[in-house]
């Protein structure tokens, strides 16, 4: 599932920079083909998250991921202040940058899926619809490629994080000093 | 919470959408002074950046200079020719400054393009009375243009061999790409090699994807761009 949707979104992400950034697109030429991948890889993303919808296991993390709690304040506060120690940063399963950054992403796919229609079927809107919308694909581009490279920057410090993603399974010890809320979490869950 | 990030991003997208034209101008503005003094070039990479941007459908294109360059004019001619680099250069030169507008939106202002009048090959070759339109082929392998003999006779319509008053280079489309100045950009094929008469218009290789084949800036396409000439 996170697998899928970030090779989806990779393959986007570098078939965007082969048409848009001139020296790639030097290197790369090819523009139909390259077009084909961005549109279907691009409108593809959200597949793998509909079908997750059809997973209990699926639907309670994007409860968790949804509700925001006193101690999420608190947590940004001192992510605000560049306060790393566990202790002001209390977290469940997620924390709040990971529940702040998953709402974000979503509503940026969905703006960018909405764009790229509009782009690529030029029928559908009005023409000055799809100048605008050319502008604003462009420009969350940029700002959807900063935040992913940011997320995975974030993975690539914490290689525990990195192994719960591949394996299902993290340490004791990382998941009570880093996601303290968790096991409280759980218990109430069920 | 979360669903609230979500909908706010949704209605931001909107509200850019809405607002894109207001704000496209400002930032247009903005970034195009931001580049005349950015040494790094980054500003070029941010989206309204301002410039040409490189397009081939091709993965890779042959370089052609002095040596190796011919563009040949054949079809329904009564004279069909070869012309190297140095025959081209050495016949009567027209420039022209216009601005540029590409059918995705990006606009190049007042470009000068100077070169040979597709016109003055035409008559050298002497056009049959059968032959009714233009097809141009380039050294890509790929790509392909059309233009009826009438377009083609426009006095805008050059052979080019500069521009913005250098040769033009290779990723321009260079040594010699045609420039037909009252059209989307597209038109304007890049590396051009093959110029052919024929009885009627062929479509190109964008128009056999979907573009107007009569690519009037303006008045084709579904865009209402500011006309170029």
């Amino acid at each position: 599932m996170h697998r899928t949707t970030a090779a989806l979104m990779l393959l986007c992400i570098a078939t965007a920079a082969a048409l848009y950034v001139p020296q790639l697109a030097e290197l790369v030429g090819r523009r139909p083909l390259v077009v084909t991948l961005h549109q279907w890889s691009g409108l593809l993303t959200p597949a793998p998250f509909l079908l997750g919808l059809a997973s209990p296991a699926f639907r309670a993390d994007l409860r968790r991921l949804n509700r925001f709690g006193a101690h999420d304040r608190t947590w940004l506060r001192a992510a605000r202040r560049r306060d790393r120690s566990p202790e002001s940063r209390p977290a469940g399963k997620f924390n709040a940058g990971q529940k702040v950054y998953a709402s974000w992403i979503a509503g940026a796919v969905l703006v960018m899926l909405a764009t790229g229609l509009m782009m690529w079927f030029t029928s559908l809107t009005p023409l000055v619809w799809r100048t605008s919308a050319t502008f604003v694909h462009d420009w969350l581009a940029l700002a959807v490629g900063i935040v992913v490279a940011g997320h995975v920057a974030k993975a690539l410090a914490d290689p525990e994080a990195r192994r719960g993603m591949r394996t299902g399974w993290v340490e004791r010890g990382w998941a009570r000093r880093e996601h303290a809320l968790w096991a409280a979490d759980e218990t109430d869950d069920a | 919470m979360g669903r609230r990030i979500v909908l706010s991003m949704l209605g931001l997208g909107a509200a850019g959408v809405v607002a894109a034209p207001q704000l496209q101008g400002g930032l247009e503005a903005l970034l195009g002074a931001a580049a005349d003094k950015d040494p790094t070039g980054l500003t070029e990479l941010l989206p309204n950046g301002g410039g040409f941007r490189y397009y081939s459908v091709v993965s890779s294109v042959p370089r052609k200079d002095e040596s190796s360059y011919r563009l040949t004019v054949d079809g329904l001619v009564d004279r069909p020719a070869t012309y190297t680099l140095d025959q081209l250069r050495a016949l009567p030169q027209t420039r022209t400054v216009r601005d540029v507008q590409c059918v995705t939106g990006w606009r190049v202002p007042q470009t000068p393009f100077s070169g040979v009048k597709l016109s003055a090959l035409l008559d050298a070759a002497g056009v049959r009375p059968e032959g009714k339109a233009i097809r141009f082929t380039c050294f890509d392998g790929a790509y392909s243009e059309s233009l009826t003999l009438s377009q083609a006779r426009r006095d805008d319509v050059l052979v080019a061999l500069r521009m913005q008053d250098k040769p033009v280079s290779h990723s321009h489309g260079g040594p010699v790409r045609l420039y037909v100045a009252p059209m989307y950009f597209y038109k304007s094929a890049k590396w051009l090699s093959g110029i052919t008469v024929t009885s009627d218009v062929r479509p190109g290789y964008w128009e056999e994807r979907g573009y107007d084949v009569d690519a009037w800036v303006g008045r084709s396409n579904g865009r209402t761009d500011a006309p170029t000439v």
